[in-house]
């Protein structure tokens, strides 16, 4: 991984508008990608870390995450204002939809002030508060990890798919056939992804791609084989595809063994956000902080336990370019 | 093939028709997932609350809170989510399964659970069994309830059935002990993707067995059917121990298991190991779930491969889905007579007696008259 510790803004920025190569990521990119795709070789990752997050306590600050979530998204989309920086992904009329990932309950859930944050910079944009829709696969384990679940009215929508059914269709692609969350197809033309960062027993790390596995109706028949390239061909529906603008790893709690599920003595407290547009890049960034935290603990890598997330390279294959694993074409920015 | 889960459902309270092969307009109804739960008999506790399911060949091992292809792992303890569950309940005809060597003419008491453990492209019933438990409506019905509604429709018969049922063996078992207390049998439609120890507990409740073949290849077994051939053959030959009444249904699928080097293979292995009584049903595919871009069989291309199978030596070599070929008929191997006539899924006539031919006296194996 190039990752480029203290980096300054002006120094990152300078990396991504150096390179040559046109890096062909997912189907859209959204409006941002459009107009840095083209003048960048590299895909961008930006970690964000704020020590202080919670600071004292053991919860999480919501005005340091708000601050921490726009230093994230200036340095992701070169602006010098948060709303600024929205703005270039989305557009007033969108219905936005944020996946989070709710399957480790309140100890290792998508953090609720992050998307708190996300909600608020979202309608300074433009976006009506009704038009955006917090969701995950089902409204229990959403109220079991903390979520308020709020369906109707006119403001932040947020309930699961159980709610809406699947579609009746089935849509393939490559080894994967599935319905797709009603949510997803109906309820929003644009999509953030809200994982979290952590340990998988079977695919060896959980983080951006793999989140879509909330998005079907079947996820159980995709664990064999480390989910690949179950993964790979699930991110390649153009139901996804097309809707996906941007992810937003929550690290601030991350987890180097034992997952999915939560498992608080495997679980440290990362303190940061990992941004990007490509969710390949920033899975690989991830499962490098990972890889890191078992050396620190001195435990295997993931791949002498058989267990590397392999999938991640079949997303960034010539039949896929879902985006890039190669280091050499990731910048990464710390800040 | 597991046999549509559709037609004539039961107009009763229990199950409005028609019951759930299809999920309800609007979204799955909510249901109360406890009353559904109890714990899995087949798996084994690991270190870190994993759980290794023991039930298929498979053997997922299933993290905190994770689900394997079916049930789910909370805290180290493995659950059934599907005991009682049933979101598909009709009254067949035996031959309907098919089964045409036990009890012809009689109907079944057939029900399912959502769920399955492999993914056959081909599932004619992919809407609920490559469904989740909660994802499809389904009505709690225990096992003397299930016994009580057999009794009520005249069925000689419970069948478990239209998804897989190795998937809900603590159900069916048992639904299966209460049906015999009842004085009804129990028969299952599976593909006999077992672990041998939960084959043995599971289907030695069983008074008769179909196994989907799927094909005699380990390749289309992997990349058709999303499991392993190897498991399921021995399957039939321990269920042939166990002296079960055993039928097997090969679906012939144009393109990726109708060569004759495959049922040359299949009938020469049944021969050799489970004997030439067995009956063999060479089954018509149509397209359905992900292989839509298939034919349907050709009717000569189901007649080559019972010929084989004939010439092999195999004594019931049947075709099905394919109403009025003569194939359905059961013939003495003997004296070549007609001795079942079947139109459809009707038995309309009968003429075995005392288990044997009454032309030549030649017996005829399975089960004829209760």
């Amino acid at each position: 991984m190039s990752a480029k510790r203290n980096a300054s803004r002006r120094d990152f920025l300078k990396q991504c508008f150096t390179g040559a190569a046109v890096l062909r990521a997912s189907g859209s990119m959204g409006l941002l990608a459009s107009a840095q795709q083209a003048a960048s070789a590299k895909s961008r990752v930006v970690i964000a870390r704020d020590d202080l997050l919670r600071g004292t306590g053991s919860t999480v600050d919501s005005r340091r995450m708000l601050g921490l979530l726009d230093r994230a998204m200036q340095t992701l989309c070169d602006r010098d204002h948060a709303v600024e920086a929205w703005s270039k992904l989305v557009r007033p009329g969108e219905t936005v939809g944020l996946k989070v990932n709710a399957l480790g309950g309140r100890g290792l859930s998508s953090n609720l002030q992050l998307i708190e944050a996300i909600c608020e910079r979202l309608q300074e944009a433009g976006i009506k508060a009704g038009d955006i829709v917090v969701w995950d696969r089902e409204t229990d384990e959403m109220e079991r990890a903390g979520f308020r679940i709020a369906m109707g009215g006119n403001g932040v929508q947020c309930f699961g798919t159980d709610r809406l059914d699947y579609e009746q269709e089935l849509v393939t692609h490559g080894s994967v056939g599935s319905r797709l969350s009603r949510i997803l197809t109906q309820r929003c033309n644009v999509l953030i992804n809200l994982p979290v960062l952590k340990d998988h027993d079977g695919a060896g790390a959980t983080i951006a791609l793999k989140n879509m596995y909330g998005v079907i109706h079947n996820p159980n028949k995709y664990h064999p084989n480390g989910c690949d390239p179950y993964i790979a061909d699930l991110n390649m529906l153009p139901e996804i595809r097309t809707r996906m603008r941007l992810t937003i790893c929550d690290a601030t709690t991350a987890q180097y063994e034992g997952g999915p599920a939560y498992k608080p003595e495997y679980s440290w407290r990362h303190n940061a956000l990992i941004v990007s547009q490509d969710p390949v890049a920033l899975d690989y960034t991830g499962w490098q902080i990972i890889e890191r935290k078992r050396a620190e603990k001195g435990l295997k890598t993931l791949e002498a336990e058989g267990r590397a997330p392999h999938y991640i390279a079949t997303a960034a294959d010539a039949g896929h370019q879902l985006g890039t694993n190669d280091p050499g074409r990731i910048t990464v920015a710390e800040v | 093939m597991c046999a549509l889960a559709s037609g004539a459902a039961l107009g009763v309270g229990e199950f409005p028709a028609p019951l759930a092969a299809q999920p309800l307009l609007g979204g799955a109804q909510k249901q109360d997932d406890a009353q559904f739960t109890v714990e899995a008999k087949f798996y084994q506790k690991l270190d870190n609350k994993k759980i290794k399911c023991k039930l298929c060949p498979r053997e997922c091992t299933v993290g905190d809170r994770e689900r394997g292809y079916c049930g789910v792992n909370r805290g180290g303890t493995y659950y059934s989510l599907v005991h009682s569950r049933v979101c598909a309940a009709h009254v067949d005809p035996i031959e309907k399964k098919p089964l045409f060597h036990y009890l012809p003419g009689t109907v079944a008491f057939s029900l399912a659970t959502a769920g399955c453990n492999v993914n056959c492209k081909f599932c004619q019933n992919w809407d609920i069994s490559q469904s989740r438990p909660e994802q499809v409506p389904a009505e709690f019905t225990p096992p003397k309830r299930v016994a009580e509604l057999a009794k009520q429709y005249g069925c000689r018969t419970i069948a478990y059935t239209y998804s897989e049922p190795v998937v809900f063996s603590e159900f069916l078992m048992d639904a299966a002990d209460a049906g015999h207390n009842a004085g009804i049998r129990s028969i299952v439609v599976s593909n006999g993707y077992m672990q041998q120890e939960s084959l043995k507990a599971a289907y030695g409740k069983m008074d008769a067995v179909k196994i989907d073949l799927k094909s005699f290849s380990e390749s289309y077994y992997r990349d058709v059917v999303t499991g392993q051939l190897k498991p399921v053959l021995d399957s039939l030959v321990t269920l042939r121990k166990m002296d079960k009444w055993t039928e097997i249904v090969y679906l012939v699928v144009p393109t990726l298991n109708d060569d004759d080097a495959g049922f040359i293979g299949l009938a020469r292995w049944i021969k050799t190991n489970l004997g030439l009584d067995v009956p063999l049903h060479f089954t018509q595919f149509h397209p359905e779930y992900l292989l839509k871009n298939l034919p349907i069989t050709p009717v000569p291309t189901l007649e080559r491969a019972k010929a084989i199978a004939d010439a092999e030596g195999l004594h019931y070599v049947y075709i099905g889905n394919v109403p009025g070929h003569p194939a359905q008929n059961t013939y003495c191997p003997k004296c070549r007579k007609m001795l079942v006539e079947r139109i459809g899924f009707t038995a309309s006539q009968n003429l075995i007696r005392k288990d044997s031919c009454p032309f030549c006296q030649h017996p005829i194996p399975g089960v004829w008259h209760t």
